[in-house]
């Protein structure tokens, strides 16, 4: 699909080194086009992207639509910054037409996305171009996308991820959804749903009714499953729940014992969570295959909110042992804890990013709460958010953005997002008051 | 702390209790469901009686005390939340035909999965109470509704204190 020949995707796959090596192409840019994203960006890099080229009349009503979804998720990642079209000297007619890069250098354009959308049936084809302005090269070959037209919106995210690699080096993660618990209803008595989204908030569907309270969903590893907490009985226990069936299924169902904080392991067969009984809370893994449990934790103390590394050898979890909430890494099959939270406050759900490289988790000292993530050891914390309450932080596909919780005194809570270089701190849209996000993989 | 002292703070926790809890608890049709009122599940209906009558659930909220307070993180009982504990054992042996829940809360500056352990730690705390105190520990039941379910919603001191609770829910 990509012509790994041609110089300038080449040099896109290239790290920092190349740009330090590349002669100087054009004023304004040295080297090819390439925004590094653990950096985050204080100016974003300026782009165009016209309305698609519908190349055939039923095509119309989606050409125009693609590109702004395009646009939606390439400026929401704050390291790009769209053109208004109406500044625009250039005009993109047809997808194979020679690009005249001198309108969209008049602009100051470093980046142009062209594409073309033709529907035949209910079957819709969408394809790109990304263009380098500066160098006037192409970056990698067109790709092209075939789909029904109900997932058109799936197709721009689809569109999305490709631009965001070839620009950053990195996965992507448009093409992804969000479980989330929806709010209404007076905070004495609140009213909490179920639900999931694409991850620009698009296409909300309620999963429960709200007649029960939910806390705290999860996906599994492949996003077809999600876990979360419920109270349907009066305490709070385990359910799993498949996507397409809806479908729910108690797990480790025990009177006398309360369930919560549950997480798939990363290979999807097996479940750990936290069971309170008599006051304790300890960690417990469920094998979803033959329904046996074992115990990971054994202490007084509350241990919850556990999470597995990426290659599924290690739990990292917060436990309250010391007396205050700080965060533990141990194998996964139990045995020895190793604290790796080290600094002033209290430290709760901790999350390992689906890179293996950081765990991201809540933190709260001196009346604020704060989004952070540290090495795996512990090492280099660094705090990316400050409120009245952020709570829950959940990693994007590509281990680059984080979704939490933000509620301000007061108020309602919100789901937003920030990179982990702590720019670009963003909302998220929802349809109302929302709580609990939980990203998805990149959907198959 | 005086004698007088005590007997205000009881008698201001009282009328706390009275006037914060006319359903008899978070849940009181516990089979359908916390935040169950209008979903599918039905709703549960408890006759509270007449305050006056001793053996009244309403007595027992509103006369006797429903529930006890928490310092921030902790399940340990106040000598106040023990001295209303004494006197729910004293009620809950005379009136053995009631179920007891016991409902564990905490206040919202925590994160949602430790606020459900610390409330099951705290309705733990009151049901060992209890059980010590002579009530059959058959009779008990225990749940955790974490941050989820504040009888306060401020951002301030004076709610949260509201909020770190266990109540006992007599059905």
């Amino acid at each position: 699909m990509m012509d790994l020949t041609r110089p300038s995707f080449v040099a896109g796959l290239l790290a920092l080194a190349a740009l330090a090596l590349a002669p100087v192409a054009a004023p304004a840019q040295s080297g090819p086009l390439r925004i590094e994203v653990t950096e985050g960006v204080i100016a974003p890099v300026p782009y165009a992207i016209p309305d698609f080229v519908p190349e055939n009349a039923a095509a119309a009503q989606y050409a125009g639509a693609i590109a702004r979804v395009v646009a939606n998720n390439l400026t929401g990642t704050g390291l790009l910054r769209e053109i208004p079209r109406d500044a625009h000297v250039g005009r993109i007619t047809s997808f194979d037409s020679p690009v005249q890069f001198s309108d969209w250098r008049a602009i100051n354009a470093q980046a142009l996305i062209t594409g073309a959308a033709r529907l035949d049936g209910q079957q819709l084809r969408v394809k790109f171009r990304l263009f380098d302005v500066v160098s006037g090269q192409q970056m990698g070959d067109g790709l092209q996308f075939d789909g029904t037209a109900t997932n058109w919106r799936r197709m721009a995210h689809r569109v999305s991820d490709a631009i965001y690699t070839r620009l950053t080096g990195e996965g992507g993660y448009f093409d992804s959804r969000v479980v989330f618990v929806a709010e209404s209803g007076p905070r004495e008595n609140r009213r909490k749903q179920l639900a999931i989204m694409d991850q620009d908030g698009e296409n909300v569907q309620y999963l429960t009714d709200g007649g029960t309270l939910v806390l705290a969903p999860r996906f599994s590893p492949r996003g077809e499953r999600v876990l979360y907490t419920s109270y349907e009985g009066g305490t709070p226990r385990v359910v799993l729940m498949d996507l397409a069936s809806r479908s729910r299924q108690l797990l480790a169902d025990q009177p006398g014992t309360m369930t919560f904080a549950p997480r798939f392991a990363p290979n999807g067969q097996s479940v750990i969570f936290s069971l309170s009984v008599g006051g304790t809370t300890n960690l417990y893994a469920l094998d979803l295959g033959s329904g046996q449990r074992v115990q990971l934790t054994n202490t007084a103390a509350i241990d919850t909110a556990p999470s597995f590394s990426p290659d599924g050898g290690r739990i990292v979890f917060e436990s309250d042992r010391s007396g205050t909430s700080q965060l533990y890494v141990m194998p996964a099959s139990g045995g020895q804890a190793q604290r790796i939270s080290s600094g002033e406050g209290r430290y709760s759900t901790p999350v390992w990013s689906p890179r293996g490289d950081l765990i991201a988790f809540t933190k709260s000292q001196g009346g604020r709460f704060h989004i952070g993530v540290m090495r795996t050891d512990g090492s280099n914390e660094r705090l990316l958010t400050s409120s009245f309450l952020d709570e829950g932080p959940t990693w994007a596909p590509n281990g680059r953005v984080i979704m939490f919780t933000r509620e301000a005194a007061g108020g309602d809570p919100q789901i937003f997002s920030v990179d982990i270089s702590g720019r670009n701190l963003r909302r998220v849209p929802s349809p109302g008051p929302a709580s609990d996000p939980a990203w998805s993989p990149l959907l198959p | 702390m005086n004698l007088t002292t005590k007997a205000l703070i009881v008698t201001a926790a009282l009328a706390l209790a009275a006037c914060q809890n006319p359903r008899g608890g978070m849940d009181a049709g516990f089979g359908a469901g916390a935040g169950g009122v209008g979903g599918p599940g039905g709703i549960g209906m408890t006759e509270l009686g007449d305050p006056n009558d001793p053996g009244s659930i309403a007595h027992f909220n509103e006369r006797v005390g429903d529930r006890v307070f928490f310092e921030t993180d902790q399940s340990s009982l106040t000598q106040l939340a023990q001295d209303t504990l004494r006197r729910q054992a004293v009620w809950l042996t005379q009136n053995p035909q009631y179920q007891i829940l016991i409902e564990g809360h905490a206040d919202e500056r925590g994160t949602r999965e430790y606020n459900v352990a610390l409330g099951a730690r705290r309705a733990n705390a009151v049901e060992s109470f209890l059980i010590q105190q002579g009530v059959t520990a058959s009779r008990l039941r225990t749940t955790s509704y974490g941050k989820e379910r504040p009888v306060e919603a401020c951002p301030e001191a004076r709610c949260w204190n509201q909020n770190r609770r266990a109540v006992t829910v007599v059905q």
